[in-house]
């Protein structure tokens, strides 16, 4: 009898090892990854680094002009993506019934979803900056990523909506609201921070995207900032590719100061996401 | 001022996946007084209340046939106006369900959905529909609290506050004391008492006792089909049908 018991035990703390070290395998390179960027950016980060132009052909100066490139490609993105994609949400969440266009619908979604980023960055090329003749631009760069973003806010808006309780929705019928005065008043407010966490976590993945915006947006050296939505502009992941791939004699450690800036931008973006579903959490009356 | 408020004629109906129908159920239901419709689980109270305020539109009903007049209006008219029909006929479900708002704000919603906007009428109405479901005493200290925050039975009767704040005609109430104390629920029986004398009261009750502590006129209903209907005070004492004795003496339920 101990034997067999001291067996089981022995199986039991090697099963638990096992995980552990699965586990460890899984976060020890997030950690590396982030450590080792922040460690050997930060050197470089300085004022200058973050508001100054690129100079003597990216090798010095600072990264202003991706920065804000980025920032606008974000923000375009967002205006285009989220209406579009709560709108799409709310249909297929309270509107939509269960047939076969809204079947056939759900799976473009999800197909949408695995489309390999360079084919939405081929797309876009194709058919905003030629074929719509919005030239390399903000706004063509915008589109293509909020094309991308689209499937994923679509996906974790209707989850947020669809998780906010059937009775709430009984009971507002049933004191004489609308389907959209109850969808307004309450479905909405309710699932608005599960709507938002997807937003931001869409947006992220835009912001950190390099193929997408290759052909449609990106600069290679553009050392002044965009003044409309038509100019081409630098941005964060495509200057980080150039900077160590295609300048020679490129100071090591404004390469990780990019990365570092990019870095904090996504997982700040990240933070946030974090920060909103758990206060929603907390004050969550369901 | 005893008449028919709603009447019932013929009505049959299917749900999609043939669960709990009605078959061809006919009854008058009298204004200004409480109208209880008893009987074991599944037979049909719920779907026969929620035909009188078309709630069932929301589900997946199939097939329906017969009449719900309601005043001389047909209540199963697609044309009629549901908006108009359902803050007439209120409802209180037998788990309470408060929005997420705060106390003041599950009352007013409904009036604000209609686009009242004025505040003192708005206010008159918060405290005029707490005292009729005999909750004023209790909340009116806590009008901004989170109305989640109540208990069970002030959960309940703020839900039937709600329904009353929009001056309804009739209120129909499902199981409303299913999940609430002795004492809770006697508060919720006797308010339902004193609202008889402005409301046509629907109650499914929670059991039999209930039934015939509460009925002025009480239907029987079994496997969707209306076995007997009488007034309360005859029915429970001396049951025309077998079947309405056995199950008020307990014999299947």
């Amino acid at each position: 009898m101990a034997v067999i018991s001291q067996r089981r035990h022995l199986i039991q703390r090697a099963g638990f090892a096992g995980l552990l070290l699965a586990t460890f395998v899984t976060v020890a390179p997030i950690i590396l990854v982030v450590g080792l960027i922040l460690w050997r950016g930060a050197p470089a980060i300085s004022l200058e680094f973050l508001t100054a132009m690129p100079r003597e052909g990216m090798r010095a100066g600072g990264i202003l002009p991706a920065i804000v490139g980025t920032f606008w490609l974000t923000l375009g993105t967002a205006v285009v993506a989220v209406p579009f994609g709560m709108g799409a949400a709310i249909y297929l969440s309270e509107y939509a019934t269960d047939s076969r266009w809204t079947r056939a619908i759900r799976i473009a979604i999800i197909n949408l979803a695995g489309i390999p980023s360079v084919v939405y960055g081929l797309f876009g090329l194709g058919l905003f900056v030629l074929f719509l003749n919005f030239g390399t631009s903000i706004l063509a760069g915008s589109l293509t990523l909020a094309l991308m973003t689209l499937p994923v806010i679509i996906s974790t808006a209707e989850e947020a909506l669809r998780a906010v309780p059937q009775s709430f929705r009984v009971v507002s019928i049933s004191l004489g609201g609308t389907q959209w005065q109850t969808v307004r008043r309450i479905v909405l407010p309710q699932a608005l921070p599960g709507i938002l966490t997807g937003v931001i976590l869409g947006l992220e993945r835009a912001a950190g995207e390099t193929a997408p915006i290759l052909f449609t947006a990106a600069a290679f050296f553009l050392p002044r900032l965009p003044s409309s939505p038509f100019d081409a502009t630098m941005a964060l992941p495509y200057h980080l590719f150039v900077i160590s791939t295609q300048v020679p004699g490129m100071p090591i450690a404004l390469q990780y100061g990019t990365a570092a800036v990019l870095l904090v931008f996504v997982l700040g973006m990240n933070l946030l996401a974090t920060i909103v579903r758990s206060r929603a959490r907390a004050r969550r009356q369901w | 001022m005893n008449g028919t408020k709603i009447s019932v004629q013929n009505l049959s109906l299917s749900y999609s996946d043939g669960k709990e129908s009605l078959r061809n159920v006919s009854l008058d239901v009298r204004s200004n007084a409480i109208t209880v419709l008893f009987g074991p689980a599944g037979g049909g109270k719920s779907t026969l209340l929620r035909t009188m305020n078309r709630l069932n539109d929301l589900t997946d009903v199939i097939h329906v046939s017969g009449k719900v007049w309601l005043d001389g209006i047909d209540v199963l008219d697609p044309a009629t106006d549901l908006i108009a029909l359902r803050r007439r006929v209120g409802m209180v479900f037998a788990r309470p369900v408060v929005l997420p708002m705060s106390v003041r704000q599950n009352l007013t919603y409904g009036l604000e959905l209609a686009g009242e906007r004025n505040q003192a009428r708005l206010a008159e109405a918060v405290e005029h529909s707490l005292r009729a479901a005999a909750l004023w005493e209790e909340v009116q200290d806590r009008l901004d609290d989170p109305a989640i925050s109540l208990s069970g039975g002030q959960q309940q009767r703020l839900c039937l506050a709600r329904v009353l704040a929009l001056e309804p005609e009739v209120i129909m109430l499902d199981e409303p004391t299913s999940g609430l104390d002795p004492i809770s629920t006697g508060k919720v029986e006797a308010t339902l008492q004193d609202l008889k004398q402005n409301y046509t009261i629907l109650l499914v009750p929670h059991s039999v006792q209930q039934a015939a502590r509460t009925a002025d006129h009480a239907a029987f209903i079994l496997d969707g089909e209306l076995i007997e209907f009488a007034p309360g005070k005859d029915i429970f004492t001396r049951p025309q049908d077998q079947r309405t004795e056995d199950y008020i003496e307990g014999r299947f339920g």
